[in-house]
């Protein structure tokens, strides 16, 4: 295992986003589930903070989130469906704005090896114009890709 | 590239022999029966991935008639894979700021 980002799609509706840490998952699972502790990394794009970070970890329960920039406030939020501490995370999550069609299903897995967590986050979007709305959102705006990696993603995604 | 392309791109690389095939061929072009040869599957099977890869605009067919071989279409790779960047850098910085927290938590400081 090592630490780098993976993000391959999955099915036409799925994205999967991968990435190891040299600690052990009760923390990982802590740094995904405390507000005081999300807050410290959750960002936004450059230029945007937390304004409101509420979790009520629980199944049913609600969290909410919410940053604020230079181009106003974005919110999303969404219910807890399962939670087995300290592997796995289930919960809706919708964006305040109205280009985000229905809802989307978030899945983290942590799994742990050696001290070191690998966690897994499988995104299930509701159609695929959901998918690709999140991706316009002012979240992503102004970020700028390069053609150059061509091969390297495709290597890296057999 | 729209939705319905982009629909099409994703579905097809989807797939890890399509994503083989793919990475087979951005090392150069390949015939039908060269890019079916690492897998244990008919030539019916490998045609069928390759008119999914075709129909998502991600491969072509080359002119020489005779072994028609097939080549990558970087462009729409490309904008595939843009897509995924927006969303890999994003999540780059977060799980940097992670990172960080991470040790922090270790040192007993948060």
């Amino acid at each position: 295992m090592d630490n780098q980002l993976r993000i391959v799609p999955l099915s036409d509706r799925e994205i999967q986003i991968s990435r190891g840490f040299n600690a052990p998952r009760k923390l990982v699972f802590d740094a995904y589930t405390k507000p005081e502790l999300v807050r410290k990394w959750l960002f936004g794009p450059p230029g945007w903070s937390f304004a409101v970070c509420e979790i009520d970890l629980r199944v049913g329960g609600k969290y909410r989130y919410v940053w604020r920039g230079p181009e106003g406030e974005m919110g999303m939020g969404g219910i807890y469906k399962e939670i087995k501490a300290p592997e796995r995370i289930v919960s809706t999550e919708r964006f305040d704005q109205a280009w985000y069609p229905g809802e989307a299903v978030g899945t983290v897995v942590m799994t742990e090896t050696n001290g070191r967590t690998l966690a897994t986050t499988t995104i299930l979007y509701e159609s695929m114009a959901a998918r690709d709305a999140v991706l316009r959102s002012p979240m992503e705006r102004g970020l700028k890709a390069g053609f150059d990696r061509l091969a390297e993603m495709v290597e890296g995604m057999k | 590239m729209n939705d319905a392309t982009l629909d099409a791109v994703f579905a097809a690389l989807a797939d890890p022999t399509r994503r083989a095939i793919l990475a087979r061929l951005a090392r150069g072009n390949a015939t039908v029966s060269e890019l079916g040869a690492p897998f244990d599957m008919t030539q019916p099977a490998i045609s069928k991935h390759l008119r999914v890869l075709e129909n998502a605009g991600l491969i072509s067919r080359s002119r020489d008639a005779q072994r028609r071989p097939r080549r990558i279409e970087p462009k729409r790779l490309a904008d595939a894979n843009q897509w995924l960047e927006k969303y890999k850098k994003l999540w780059e910085t977060r799980y940097k700021g992670l990172d960080t927290l991470l040790e922090e938590m270790q040192k007993g400081e948060a």
